[in-house]
């Protein structure tokens, strides 16, 4: 039989063929890159990371100066990014998931507001938010000698949102510590309960005691330290506030346009999962005589988290990668302190390499985790 | 057997309690139907009552519509001038001023077949030629250079017709490379498939504006001596290559919804792969998910205002040159919410679109 | 998956349009366009106006090598470039000069492989703060919230001068000088930070200029300057004549107006300058008509300067380091001879 008409082969050679064009290509492209980078005289390879990056963050998580590397400066960037996430992806859940319930209020006008809400919010780019939102702040807010103090210890001004926060006390290590004990207990009891129910059929309240547990712990620590209850009030002194929690307004206007817009696709994502379980289900759990809380937890829940999840997983890496338009507004986030290297050191191929490293790296492992857990969440089904 | 004459017109004739129908029975049952609606459905009406009025007071009592800027500064409302003003710029960027009808009457056509195409009464072999014309006869309009057309260059086009542009021209391009690479993902060969699966992660773990950055600052390294490609045209390719991956993805859940024992008729019937593809799987699979791909279409519209990052004169882009101007400095929230109706109102006419098409496709209406 | 590559590969040789990088001028005249990369959005010094046509300094600085090199101003392609496009721009051969208040460095020379012709505009960067702030002086302004382009000269600068001054300070960092300056008046910042003549026409700009001051301290020098690629002598040439063409029309007292009269003049600069006695343009691979034809179509330094930028403009600036020598200012044109 001649090699064409033997499908392996000759899908052994389509590969071949395929990755050859590629490979073409490539070469192509890399030589050429090689060649215009000699002939320009640009430097490549990463060495650019550990010279002096001589510029300023305006928001540092960690001790950085104009004196520090230019890998320092992108570890800021990196951490200013994860911050903007974090914070987002957690009130993004919030406000999406209050939004999503909402929709499916019975009273007209909230179901009615929150129809608006998605709509306009799914329908407005993100990156004209972002400015809106930044503009807006700074607009409309007075200077920091002017500045709204609306409660006590909280203020607003142009600068940003100054909020007070406890004092630094040797306690508060220590109360985490309780925090995360109360957790580990809560989990244990959870374990232990349900092995106690499928043994004797008893119930045992797990929900309440594991708040109980959670947050009881800390606060008995705070006790024995003596309660210690000094706050750390921001001040004018000089041009800005001192002391506190100072939130810049590139963050705030960042974080809101950010959540707000992917918190329209997150509530549509929730209301679809919960319309997408059939009301039969709920019939059946009332008829076998099942509380209403233990309807919404043990059957409707489940079965809606597992078509909500996916979307979820997507729009929470939207919100990640979409944080990298901050450079718009100027919060310091990845690309932006890498914008900044790529005009100083000229290494445009190195800096995009690493812009996309960084995303990838946050991607791929929010995929991981979001598998694993929808693995996890998929052993409910028989 | 007593028969009891009804009087069903008489019946007919007597009014339900006021308290079921009417304005009265509609609140009771939409707005005050417990106790935790009706605190809701309050609050929610002081909220209105607070932040309506004034709302409206600023946009519409107060505002000005078509004075001078010096006028806008001292008035207390909206300054709708910002906008009457620098209408023509704010749609047509830096676009020849006196060429404009041009990029107009391309838009014009590009709404005529938008509209036919809304409509699947209109769905035809001729709907079909007649966007490829019609692409081709804006570009040219665009372009010029022929039929005593004055040429213009790409750089010089901007506003809305450079967003539509770059979305139409970047679906259109992204789709066919996205069904190869759905393809490619669901090939047997696996040397393909690791590449496709390589390529369509990839792009979907970064973010757009780092393929616009590539596009606008390595691109040219990739290219020999002397040679460019212009910018317009990189930010185009960067837009397809991004979309072309989410194609891929949504066209592979087609694919994956496809009943097997398709595969196997096609393969009793005697067919290679490509008839196979072309005459059984692609026509019932992309039918599937032409709603979902009108979704990636909305986010591709939304996602052109990206180009204002490497500075190509976008509708965004256009009217943030409008309150950069020292006459207009300050009037950004009206010029924000003039683009953002704009957007709006086109992402939101798409995607209802794809909503009335689901309906319209849903041969399947056991649910 | 192939057949994709190749049709990519296709469409993209279509679009490619070659340059030989070897004549500039040349490629310019066979293309009929030269390519000039500005800022686009700087008020005054490229910047497109309300139909959409480029105006500003730095914009008839591109208009004057067009009417130089085709006796025509308006064949220039303008191509709005952000700070980090600008170099790679010219480097490929993308733009053909760049026009974007560039200042001219070491590096930018030598390691960027750049060529900076005559300055079209000197420079210096300052601080501008509100008066109500009270600051007398940059050395007071430790732990101040500044303003700032990112990642251009400005921004090194001023990281520089507060190391130096042993002063704390926070930048935020706006790509956009529209939105940085919007941010800066609404009081986002206490100082914004800039060249001074960028400073003048913000302050120029804001709701009340009277309320915004100019610190005294000038903490660098930018001259800025056309740039062209490296190895190509004869458009550096051209590029950089035009640009003391400019500077030599006003010296001599020729504008855009009085440039015909003045072809009869009996001075023999004026003469050689105009073309009346021939052999200057053809040196340069032009007409002999070059130096008339930028005056008669675009303007001297001076015109185009209060054209964009002077007292009468939004951005009121004094001619300062930007007069002619002979007025005390750094304007200097080689002669033409």
């Amino acid at each position: 039989m001649p090699f064409w008409l033997d499908s392996d082969k000759r899908a052994i050679f389509y590969q071949i063929f395929t990755f050859l064009m590629v490979g073409l290509l490539a070469y192509y492209l890399v030589n050429n890159t090689l060649i215009n980078l000699e002939k320009q005289n640009i430097a490549s390879g990463f060495e650019f990371l550990e010279k002096e990056a001589a510029f300023e963050i305006g928001e540092t998580p960690i001790q950085y100066s104009a004196a520090d590397s230019y890998g320092r400066a992108l570890i800021v960037g990196a951490l200013n990014t994860l911050k903007v996430s974090f914070v987002g992806i957690i009130l993004c859940l919030i406000i999406g998931i209050i939004v999503g319930v909402a929709r499916l209020s019975t009273n007209w006008l909230v179901s009615r507001i929150a129809l608006i809400y998605i709509e306009v919010m799914q329908n407005i780019p993100v990156l004209l938010q972002l400015f809106f939102w930044y503009a807006l702040f700074y607009e409309s807010f007075p200077g920091p000698r002017q500045a709204l103090n609306p409660i006590d210890g909280l203020f607003i001004c142009n600068r940003g949102v100054a909020m007070g926060i406890p004092a630094s006390h040797p306690a508060h290590k220590f109360i985490i510590i309780a925090l995360v004990l109360g957790l580990v207990i809560s989990f244990i009891i959870k374990k232990w309960a349900k092995k106690r129910q499928d043994e004797t059929g008893t119930d045992f309240p797990v929900f309440w005691t594991s708040v109980g547990i959670t947050l009881g712990l800390p606060l008995v620590v705070w006790l024995i330290a003596g309660a210690p209850s000094e706050m750390d009030i921001p001040a004018l002194k000089g041009f800005n506030f001192k002391g506190g929690l100072m939130m810049s307004p590139e963050f705030i206007a960042l974080l809101l346009g950010l959540v707000i817009y992917t918190s329209a696709f997150v509530a549509e994502a929730v209301r679809a999962g919960i319309q997408a379980v059939s009301r039969g289900q709920t019939e059946a759990a009332m008829s076998i005589g099942l509380k209403k809380s233990h309807i919404l937890n043990l059957v409707v829940l489940p079965q809606a988290l597992r078509i909500i999840i996916p979307p979820l997983t997507s729009q929470m890496l939207n919100l990640t990668k979409n944080s990298s338009l901050a450079i718009a507004i100027g919060f310091p986030d990845f690309v932006s302190v890498a914008n900044t290297t790529i005009n100083q050191t000229g290494q445009s191929i190195e800096g995009v390499a690493l812009i996309m490293l960084c995303y990838l790296t946050f991607s791929l492992s929010t995929s991981v985790f979001m598998n694993w857990y929808n693995k996890k969440s998929k052993l409910v089904e028989r | 057997m007593a028969i009891i004459a009804i009087d069903k017109e008489k019946i007919a004739r007597i009014k339900p309690p006021v308290i079921k129908t009417g304005v009265i029975g509609w609140l009771k049952e939409n707005l005050f139907n417990g106790v935790i609606n009706s605190l809701l459905t309050i609050i929610i009406f002081l909220f209105m009552v607070k932040f309506v009025p004034p709302f409206i007071k600023w946009a519409f009592v107060d505002s000005v519509w078509f004075s001078t800027s010096q006028v806008c500064k001292e008035c207390e409302g909206a300054c709708w001038s910002a906008i009457t003003k620098n209408f023509r710029f704010m749609i047509f960027g830096i676009y020849p001023y006196e060429l404009h009808w041009r990029p107009f009457v391309s838009m014009l056509s590009l709404f005529t077949l938008l509209y036919f195409t809304y409509y699947r009464k209109y769905w035809s072999k001729t709907l079909l030629y007649a966007w490829l014309a019609g692409l081709v006869a804006m570009a040219v309009l665009m372009k010029g250079g022929i039929f005593g057309l004055t040429p213009v260059p790409t750089e010089m086009w901007g506003g809305l017709p450079l967003t539509l542009l770059l979305s139409i021209f970047g679906l259109t391009a992204a789709y066919p490379l996205g069904v190869i690479l759905a393809l490619g993902r669901d090939s047997k060969l696996p040397g393909i498939r690791y590449m496709c699966v390589t390529y369509i992660e990839l792009i979907r773990g970064v973010p757009l504006i780092s393929l616009l950055f590539m596009a606008s600052i390595i691109f040219p390294l990739f290219l020999p001596e002397g040679v460019t490609i212009n910018k317009i045209l990189r930010a185009q390719a960067a837009i397809i290559f991004f979309t072309a991956a989410y194609i891929a993805e949504v066209v592979r859940g087609g694919l994956q919804g496809m009943n097997k024992g398709q595969y196997e008729a096609a393969d009793a019937l005697g067919l290679n792969y490509y008839q196979t593809m072309r005459l059984i799987i692609l026509p019932q699979a992309l039918k599937i998910v032409i709603p979902p791909t009108v979704s990636v279409l909305v986010s591709a519209f939304k996602d052109t205002s990206l180009v204002v990052i490497i500075s190509l004169y976008d509708l965004l882009f256009a009217a943030k040159t409008v309150i950069q101007k020292p006459q207009w400095n300050g009037f950004s929230t009206e010029v924000y919410i003039f683009v953002a109706i704009l957007y709006f109102l086109g992402c939101f006419s798409m995607s209802n679109f794809s909503r009335k098409l689901e309906e319209e496709l849903d041969t399947d209406k056991r649910s | 998956m192939k057949v994709v590559k190749l049709f990519v590969v296709f469409l993209a040789t279509l679009a490619m349009t070659t340059a030989a990088m070897a004549g500039t001028l040349d490629e310019v005249k066979k293309r009929g366009m030269i390519k000039v990369g500005v800022n686009g959005s700087v008020f005054g010094f490229g910047m497109p106006d309300d139909k959409g046509v480029w105006k500003g300094l730095d914009v008839d600085t591109g208009r004057a090598v067009s009417a130089a090199v085709f006796g025509d101003p308006d064949k220039v392609e303008f191509i709005a470039l952000t700070g980090v496009q600008r170099l790679p721009a010219l480097q490929s051969g993308e733009i053909d000069v760049l026009c974007r208040n560039t200042t001219q460095t070491l590096t930018r020379e030598t390691k960027a492989g750049l060529n900076f012709a005559q300055p079209n505009y000197y420079d210096g960067q300052g601080f501008l703060v509100p008066k109500k702030l009270g600051v007398k002086s940059a050395k007071e302004l430790d732990g101040a919230t500044v303003c700032v382009l990112p990642g251009t000269t400005t921004e090194m600068n001023a990281a520089d001068y507060f190391r130096a001054n042993n002063m704390k300070w926070k930048p935020v960092v706006i790509e956009n000088t529209a939105e940085l300056n919007n941010a800066f008046f609404a009081g986002r910042c206490d100082c914004l930070t800039s060249d001074a003549s960028q400073l003048a026409a913000n302050r120029s700009v804001a709701p009340n200029p009277a309320d915004y001051e100019l610190l005294p301290e000038i903490i660098s020098k930018e001259p800025l300057a056309p740039v062209v690629r490296h190895g190509d002598d004869q458009w550096y040439d051209i590029v950089n004549w035009t640009v003391m063409a400019l500077i030599q029309a006003e010296e001599f007292g020729i504008t855009s107006k009085n440039v015909d009269q003045m072809l009869k003049s009996n001075n023999p600069g004026i003469k050689r300058f105009l073309g009346v006695t021939p052999g200057m343009g053809t040196q340069l691979g032009l007409s002999d008509k070059w130096a008339y034809n930028i005056v008669k179509m675009v303007g001297n330094y001076g015109e185009i300067f209060e054209k964009n930028i002077g007292p009468k403009t939004p951005l009121a600036l004094e001619r300062g380091l930007n007069a002619l020598w002979t007025e005390g200012g750094l304007m200097y044109a080689a002669p033409v001879r």
